[in-house]
């Protein structure tokens, strides 16, 4: 397990966890869980197209993610911004079956799109994913503050270059960044849980937004390094063991929080 | 100190602020009355520069405006404690994650026991009541010291000891520090014994003064475009619209009936 081949593994997937860690932190904190969910779905024509063009694979989520940020900015302005995310989710996903029904013959790497081969990951795939994602964490923790901030009201941010607007396209950019890089890792269905479970959980755990954000990603760390050791073991997709912790860390968060928040009745 | 002067806002197809003049002197704690829909965040905004204007001109004087929005989206999970609600008042718009600093911790610590919620500092801030949560806010808007201070309907959905209490720390801010506050109400019956400015706003036009001037019957009839009576009952005041007024009552259904008391 740990052969040279492996660590390219392991380094790949705890950068896809820190980083899905950093973009769940503030997707749970912001409510944004439906762009969370739409993104990576919208995301995945764009490896298939990719399959089938027989272009770079990273290179076609880039493509397909920013064209679902794109919808759904574009789409936004005129109101109602869970229409637009719907929206954009139905085209993108009308445009992945497209894709899939003359990919038949590749089944195997759809497969591993939909559910994540993490030990699939091609070698030219690596240096991308890397840089992508320590891009996309360091821009997360530059804008920690404004975010935080924004999500109690947008009205407060005064600075004249940091608009609400341009706040929220930088983090859908981020989110789509993290998305697509995560996507070949865990799979296009269960990206959104590992953005969405650790963050639940670690906010039930501690009120201390460093602290959170910290505890966000040590969990999503131990998510993934156990699920890819799971999926090594069990030869069942990584993408199983991860939406299954994902489920577990929220259940446990909201256990930790419910047991804080209990007062014993007095006694009367 | 601020300083409104022919102010017109407008968004397409709706002109919201139409001509709106007034001048508060430092200290002042004025009460920006009107209905739903009369513009009141829309004006509040509009000083803040989060909105531009048609027409008109603004000045809020030296050292900053301290706001304090009308819709605050307090999930009641976020993980974010009251002190750190305070904290991102002085740095929220700064780059980077923030490093422990000894000196922002005391201003925190003295803003929180300024407002009176030392107790509850380390508390989650979705876990507070209404009211403890707008003290946190006007703490958040305090901190940097700013001598003009905005808030948008800060009473509503509170309980009566809440907003009196509210009430009560903004008129010490005001008379120990000097701030000029201007606080939007639908209602300003809770405001009169501590304001001494009111700004009523009704279909886009504005008339503003001290508490006496403005709540006549020659003045609101004037403002609202037909006759308005206001009562004198065991020295309280009642705004109601006058008899003969039923030609207008659809819209009348839209409009205040205050109670009021004017000490
Ligand atoms: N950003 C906006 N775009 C378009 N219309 C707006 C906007 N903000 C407010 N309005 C309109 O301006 C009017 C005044 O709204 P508002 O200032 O929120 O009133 P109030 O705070 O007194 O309830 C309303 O008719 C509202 O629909
Ligand atoms: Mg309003």
């Amino acid at each position: 397990m740990l052969s040279n081949f492996m660590i390219n593994t392991w380094t790949v997937a705890s950068l896809v966890a820190i980083t899905a860690g950093l973009v769940g932190f503030f997707t749970v904190i912001r409510g944004a869980s439906f762009a969370a969910h739409t993104i990576p779905l919208s995301t995945f024509p764009g490896a298939a197209a990719a399959v089938l063009l027989g272009v770079n694979q990273v290179l076609g989520l880039i493509v397909a993610a920013s064209l679902s940020v794109i919808g759904i900015n574009a789409l936004s302005r005129r109101g109602q911004p869970d229409v637009a995310t719907a929206m954009t989710l139905v085209m993108m996903l009308g445009l992945g079956t497209l894709c899939l029904s003359q990919i038949s013959q590749y089944s195997q790497q759809v497969y591993a799109l939909l559910f994540g081969q993490v030990f699939g990951i091609s070698q030219a795939s690596i240096t991308p994913i890397a840089v992508i994602d320590i891009f996309a964490a360091g821009a997360l923790l530059m804008l920690f503050r404004p975010l935080l901030l924004s999500s109690l009201s947008t009205d407060l941010l005064q600075a004249r270059y940091l608009t609400a607007t341009r706040l929220n396209l930088a983090f859908l950019i981020i989110l789509a960044l993290a998305s697509a890089v995560a996507l070949p890792v865990v799979g296009a269905l269960l990206v959104f849980s590992l953005m969405v479970g650790p963050a639940s959980a670690a906010r039930n755990i501690t009120s201390r937004p460093v602290l959170a954000m910290g505890l966000t990603v040590l969990i999503s760390l131990f998510t993934v390094w156990t699920a890819i050791v799971l999926s090594y073991v069990t030869n069942w997709p990584v993408g199983f063991f991860v939406g299954g912790f994902g489920a577990i860390a929220y259940s446990a968060g909201r256990g930790a929080l419910r047991i804080r928040r209990w007062k014993p009745s007095p006694i009367s | 100190m601020l300083t409104v002067d022919s102010l017109s806002v407008g968004f397409p197809g709706n002109q919201v602020l139409q001509d709106v003049n007034f001048h508060l002197p430092q200290g002042s704690f004025c009460g920006l009355i009107g209905t739903n829909g009369s513009g009141k965040t829309t004006l509040l905004r509009t000083i803040l520069g989060l909105v531009t204007p048609d027409k008109g001109k603004i000045e809020t004087g030296v050292g900053g405006i301290g706001y304090v929005p009308q819709k605050i989206q307090l999930d009641p999970f976020m993980p974010l404690r009251a002190r750190d609600v305070v904290a991102l008042g002085i740095d929220g718009h700064h780059l980077g994650v923030p490093l422990p600093s000894p000196s922002r911790r005391r201003a925190v610590d003295s803003m929180l026991a300024e407002v009176g919620a030392t107790e509850f500092a380390n508390r989650r801030v979705g876990d507070l009541s209404g009211g403890q949560q707008q003290r946190i806010m006007i703490a958040h808007a305090l901190v940097r010291g700013p001598r003009l201070l905005l808030l948008d309907e800060p009473l509503a959905n509170l309980d009566i000891r809440s907003v009196a209490e509210v009430i009560a720390l903004l008129h010490k801010l005001v008379v120990e520090q000097k701030i000029t506050v201007l606080l939007s109400a639908h209602d300003m019956n809770p405001l009169l014994p501590v304001m001494n400015q009111i700004v009523y706003l009704a279909h886009g036009r504005s008339v503003s003064g001290a508490v006496e001037e403005v709540v006549r019957s020659s003045v609101l009839s004037s403002l609202y475009g037909y006759h308005i009576d206001v009562i004198q009952v065991h020295g309280r005041v009642l705004v109601v619209a006058a008899v003969g007024a039923e030609a207008r009552t659809t819209e009348m259904a839209h409009e205040p009936v205050h109670v009021t008391s004017i000490p």
